[in-house]
């Protein structure tokens, strides 16, 4: 049963005024609100738990490092990785991808080869690429988008090459709330023998991921995007292409010995988590995660699909409102532009209305100049939002256009 | 608490609607860009000042908010016709007003219509729109070739 004022009651933050108006947070694709088993997980680790973790024989150090690697097992689960050592905690999306450009790009990429991309990925998946094509004199492709927003599927086919060695496309888009066909892009992409990375940042909160279902080579999230903390995320690898790639980081924890001569390197996922790691963050990530599975996709999908659609209702009927992204395979993200109010203006008349939603870019600013718009306003949902909230919304954006009326 | 009526007075809604000064000059010996990562907004200012030191003429184009079309309409309508030495005096009391304590009330009498914009101090996401064209408007008469920043 899915109860609404259960799971709001569960998110401490939601309950508070903003300028005397209920807080109404429809930023969700920025980073999500923290339920209390996620705060609670985290204090208690420092209230009771806290030392460092892999180095101590005293009793909070194992403490420690049984709740740091159970989070590991719980997310190994999530995704259905072949097992721990395939997941590797990285500071979230953005770390794990520069992980994988840098250690595996730098061994595997070399002049003349190409990477392929979207025209929708968000600049966390575009700029290490760029750096790697720059280092190595590799070839960066884009992959065009409609006018809905959704990936031109026969112009990715006529992209992916021989040449291409990697692709790296965004399962769900941050700014246009397209859900690409990740399965038959792995498909197509391992036929020509290239690896694939699949930014699961905005996914992974709204959509069940299987890695070996999949057969993903590498696939990415940040927990502050699934209810769970800033500063960590994962990257999920084939043990296979792991094992292959050099260290990412050199330090502690990722050596077995060192001399002065010759370091060895430590086995998964350790070889890459130099230093020590953001302990409280994984396990609040695991916790995270345990929520997210205990209200389970079907229900969650189910109650995001009825938002996007109460909104988009909403959105069709609002006079001088251009949704920007309707692509048929969408979810929990309304990105518009509306006539006589630019989207910053937008963004602080509704704040004061008590509604949070972004303005800007999106940290996709090839996105902006395929739609030829400088910037969009962006609602996202998430499943503690309600209609109340989304209608919240409209008022406010009535009233924005008042203003400039 | 301040009413979003602070911020989007009558005067910042019609300057935003029919910007002042608004296009190219036909002839200008100082120009600069002005970039505001954050939102998006790119402005670009030209001036023309001539050998007495007076600003003949003044303009920008660009897109962007209100805050920033309004402040960029503003700024150019009180700077044409004034000696480009005054600037530098302008520049720092827009500057201090946008950013001073809330309860410090703006010196209108030096500020003159600008102090409309004196609201965006409620509102610290937006005080860098509003200062935008000035920066850009302090690079183009230093004839520096960097894009001004609001950094
Ligand atoms: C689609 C997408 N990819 C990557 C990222 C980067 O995530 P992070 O900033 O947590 O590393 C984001 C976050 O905005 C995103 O929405």
């Amino acid at each position: 049963m899915f109860d609404i004022e259960q799971i709001r009651s569960d998110f401490p933050i939601l309950a508070q005024q903003i300028y005397g108006k209920p807080l109404a947070y429809l930023d969700n694709a920025a980073t999500t609100q923290k339920p209390q088993c996620v705060i609670d997980a985290i204090s208690h680790y420092y209230e009771c738990d806290n030392a460092n973790v892999h180095r101590g024989v005293h009793a909070l150090s194992e403490r420690a490092t049984a709740e740091y690697e159970g989070a590991r097992k719980i997310i190994a689960g999530f995704f259905n990785a072949r097992s721990e050592r395939e997941v590797i905690f990285t500071r979230g999306a953005t770390e794990a991808i520069n992980l994988v450009a840098s250690s595996w790009g730098g061994a595997n990429i070399k002049a003349g080869d190409e990477i392929l991309i979207t025209h929708m990925e968000h600049h966390s998946n575009i700029v290490p690429w760029q750096l790697l094509c720059e280092r190595t004199g590799a070839t960066l492709k884009v992959a065009p988008i409609n006018e809905a927003g959704e990936l031109i599927i026969e112009a990715f086919d006529d992209l992916l090459t021989e040449r291409t060695k990697l692709v790296g496309v965004v399962h769900m888009s941050n700014a246009l709330g397209t859900i690409n066909p990740i399965a038959s892009i792995i498909a197509k992409a391992h036929a020509v023998g290239a690896k694939v990375l699949i930014d699961g940042a905005q996914a992974a909160a709204h959509l069940a991921v299987d890695v070996q279902a999949l057969d993903v080579d590498f696939y990415v999230t940040s927990a502050h995007k699934m209810y769970g903390p800033t500063g960590i995320g994962v990257l999920i690898g084939k043990q296979s292409i792991l094992e292959s790639m050099p260290p990412y980081q050199g330090g502690g924890d990722m050596i077995r010995i060192v001399t002065f001569e010759k370091s060895e390197y430590s086995e998964l996922p350790y070889k890459f988590e130099a230093g020590t790691p953001h302990i409280s963050g994984a396990i609040g990530f695991g916790k995270a995660i345990e929520y997210i599975q205990s209200i389970g996709f079907d229900a969650i999908g189910k109650r995001e699909k009825e938002l996007l659609a109460y909104a988009t209702t909403k959105a069709e009927g609002f006079d001088g409102l251009r949704q920007i992204g309707t692509a048929a395979e969408k979810a929990c993200v309304l990105s518009f532009v509306l006539k006589s109010v630019h989207p910053h203006d937008l963004g602080t008349i509704v704040d004061r209305e008590g509604v949070a939603i972004r303005a800007g870019h999106h940290c996709a600013m090839p996105v902006m100049q395929f739609f030829k718009v400088p910037a969009t306003a962006r609602a996202s949902f998430s499943v503690y939002n309600t209609e109340a909230e989304i209608d919240a919304l409209f008022i406010a954006l009535k009233k924005a256009q008042d203003i400039f009326a | 608490m301040f009413d979003l009526r602070d911020l989007y007075q009558q005067v910042i809604v019609d300057h935003n609607k029919s910007p002042r000064n608004f296009g190219k000059l036909e002839f200008f010996n100082h120009e600069a860009d002005g970039y505001n990562p954050l939102c998006g907004d790119r402005l670009h200012v030209y001036l023309n000042v001539n050998d007495e030191g007076l600003i003949e003429d003044v303009s920008f184009e660009g897109e962007g908010c209100a805050i920033s079309v309004a402040s960029a309409s503003l700024m150019t309508d009180t700077l044409k016709g004034r000696p480009v030495s005054e600037f530098q005096q302008k520049f720092e009391g827009f500057q201090h007003m946008v950013t001073a304590d809330l309860d410090e009330t703006p010196d209108e009498e030096a500020l003159g219509k600008l102090a409309v914009l004196s609201g965006v101090r409620e509102f610290p996401s937006r005080i860098k729109c509003a200062s935008l064209c000035w920066h850009t408007m302090k690079s183009a008469i230093e004839n520096s070739k960097e894009a001004a920043k609001t950094e």
